[in-house]
């Protein structure tokens, strides 16, 4: 098991830089998820460390070894692709035990490590099938299993998930989370799914346009999010971010509402700032329908009308018109709404975040 | 008769004429096959008849007897043909199949200056047809002396068939997903192992294929064989037909006994390639 460090690195295809120098300290056993949206440079970097891409810039170090130039079986990785990428011709056996194989080890230690793999992952009925034979779910516990043979130092995972449905997607984060702590591995996890990011990781990078834009735990990066990127990517729903300015202690919207100036905040800005205004769905709610038990601090309430609602069962999200856009709200033990009708909702501004509309940064301490 | 009792019938119908169909496009396909079997074997009165006696009245195997009796006794140096054709063919499909999978796979995998104009430049070789190099290939085989040799025609035939197999087996090694090939290297695999482990056991089929068809294009070659072979020493079973045309006369039963003699390794070549053909072994690597 080991550490895995990248200083400054770097990936650029001709003049084009995909991924900007980016720095991260990965200690052993952590399971570190990068998230980000398409085209962030998560899976290049991914990529990088797995050795399949050549680096341009920076240092990748592997359990304190710096495995810059080393191809990518002297890395003692392995790795899970998003298309599952089990080879076709070997039965599921064969597919286990490819990399021992390659390897040369005896016929004995390399049919232990397969039972060992396959009772793991529940893949002893499945030993002499081939890949086409299995349903996607049970390909991706192949993939998983391939990788776990090999007793590696560290586990990618690129995207594993992103070909399930969302049943199966549910049941293998699940699995993917046993199996993290059975054998006890550093894992670096690519996803571009906020969810699986959150469910499964210690820490969570987040990667915007080639940097990295915060890393934190799951609840740092949902409670505290650095930058106005961080705050609407992780959440589902997103965070409501509106643009207002600050004026008489008040938020003036460009619609013409406005809510009181958090007091967390009163000190940090000015008159005249423009700043970005975020409020989970679950700050803002209809008024007897949300989180808190009623001791709140610092609680806006307004009656607003309803445009439209989406019944969860155990939840509904309302949303509500304010400033003229939709808000969107969660409400808890719903009661029936319809478009139109007017409802009591509570903003929690205690809970509420401000960041700066020029440079995206907090304004929380 | 009710709605589906009717679209019963008609399905039968169609059935009916589809099989039809089928028999009648086979019929046109092989007739000439089975013409030459049957011309082979029976008098030259018969088949020069006008009109065509399509109903042999005796069959006889003298044709093939004396095909093999010697010379002097209406034989040719079949053997000696047979020879030729199977070591030139055998020899430059395996030189032309190395090089279209090095060639193939270099196509479908890397990217390198230049790569698109060549591939163009391969694919425009093939629209010179085969009979407007001959003369040329003729001069340049007499000046380097290798007319009449077997290396000379394995040269021609490699690179008659270097663009086909190449433009064959890139099709086939695109079809490979690259993950695989990278999953093999991260099992521990160099990329010449990861080739040989991976991709070439799936694009098999396609270099099967290549191998099929390059063979079949030796095989069966005349034009450029009939310039530049000369005698037993590299003279190929399509040139040897030739054996059978005198100043005035064609011994059409003869010819058409040789032709038979050439079709069967062709056809038992193909019948044992073909198993290898099997598509689709892909499935099930990737998602889906």
């Amino acid at each position: 098991m080991a550490t895995v460090s990248l200083k400054k690195l770097t990936k650029r295809y001709g003049n084009m830089e995909i991924v900007h120098g980016i720095d991260l300290e990965i200690a052993d056993r952590e399971f570190i998820a990068l998230v980000g949206p398409s085209g962030c440079g998560k899976s290049t970097t991914l990529r990088m460390i797995a050795g399949l891409e050549d680096i341009s810039g920076g240092t990748i170090d592997i359990g304190g070894r710096m495995v810059n130039d080393l191809p990518p079986r002297s890395r003692n990785i392995s790795m899970v692709f998003q298309s599952y990428a089990l080879y076709p011709h070997m039965t599921v056996r064969e597919n286990l035990g490819f990399s021992l194989k390659i390897a040369g080890a005896a016929k004995d230690h390399m049919d232990r490590r397969v039972a060992e793999a396959s009772a793991i992952l529940g893949l002893d009925e499945l030993l002499e099938r081939r890949p086409s034979q299995l349903s996607g779910g049970q390909r991706q516990r192949v993939a998983m299993g391939r990788a776990i043979v090999r007793d590696p130092d560290v586990f990618l995972f690129d995207e594993p998930l992103s070909n399930l449905d969302a049943k199966l997607r549910t049941q293998m984060r699940t699995e993917i989370k046993k199996l993290h702590a059975k054998v006890k591995s550093t894992v670096i996890y690519v996803t571009h799914d906020q969810v699986e990011a959150m469910t499964l990781a210690d820490r969570i990078v987040i990667m915007r346009s080639g940097h990295i834009e915060q890393v934190g735990t799951p609840d740092e990066v949902f409670s505290r999010p650095a930058i106005r990127f961080v705050a609407g990517f992780i959440g589902s729903p997103p965070m409501n971010l509106h643009e207002a300015t600050v004026s008489d202690g008040r938020l003036m919207f460009s619609g013409g509402d406005s809510l009181p100036l958090p007091g967390q905040f009163k000190s940090k800005t000015a008159a005249g700032d423009r700043v970005v205004f975020g409020i989970r769905p679950d700050d803002f709610y209809p008024t007897g329908h949300g989180l808190s038990s009623g001791g709140e601090t610092e609680v806006h309430r307004a009656e607003l009308p309803v445009s439209i609602t989406e019944p969860l069962g155990n939840e509904t999200l309302v949303f509500a018109e304010f400033n003229g856009t939709d808000w969107v709200s969660r409400m808890l033990n719903p009661k029936p709404l319809k478009a139109g009708d007017r409802i009591g909702m509570s903003f929690d501004l205690s809970r509420a975040h401000l960041f700066s509309a020029e440079t995206g940064k907090s304004l929380r301490s | 008769m009710d709605e589906n009792a009717s679209a019963r019938l008609t399905r039968r119908a169609l059935t009916v004429a589809h099989r039809v169909g089928l028999f009648l496009a086979m019929l046109v396909i092989c007739l000439p096959g089975i013409w030459i079997v049957l011309s082979s074997l029976r008098p030259t009165v018969e088949i020069m008849a006008k009109p065509p006696v399509w109903i042999p009245q005796q069959l006889s195997v003298e044709a093939y007897i004396a095909m093999f009796s010697g010379i002097g006794k209406g034989g040719i140096p079949v053997l000696d043909y047979f020879r030729n054709s199977l070591i030139i063919s055998v020899t430059s499909t395996v030189i032309a199949v190395a090089i279209g999978m090095a060639g193939g796979y270099a196509f479908a995998r890397y990217r390198f200056r230049g790569k698109s104009g060549m591939f163009l430049g391969l694919m425009l070789t093939r629209t010179v047809p085969g009979i407007a190099l001959s003369l040329p290939l003729f001069f340049l085989y007499v000046r380097l002396g290798i007319i009449d040799t077997h290396i000379g025609m394995i040269l021609a035939y490699v690179a008659l068939n270097v663009p086909f197999t190449i433009w064959l087996i890139d099709g086939f090694f695109r079809q490979v997903p690259k993950d695989l090939a990278e999953a093999a290297q991260i099992d521990g695999c160099t990329r010449w192992q990861a080739f040989w482990q991976v991709e070439f056991p799936l694009a098999r089929p396609g270099i099967a294929s290549a191998a099929i068809f390059a063979f079949l294009t030796c095989w069966n070659e005349f034009a450029l064989a009939s310039q530049l072979t000369r005698s037993v020493n590299s003279k190929t079973l399509p040139v040897g037909l030739l054996d059978y045309t005198a100043e005035f006369t064609i011994d059409w039963r003869g010819m058409c006994a040789l032709a038979v003699v050439m079709i069967i390794p062709a056809l038992t070549l193909t019948y044992i390639v073909q198993k290898h053909l099997v598509d689709g072994l892909t499935s099930g690597a990737v998602k889906g």
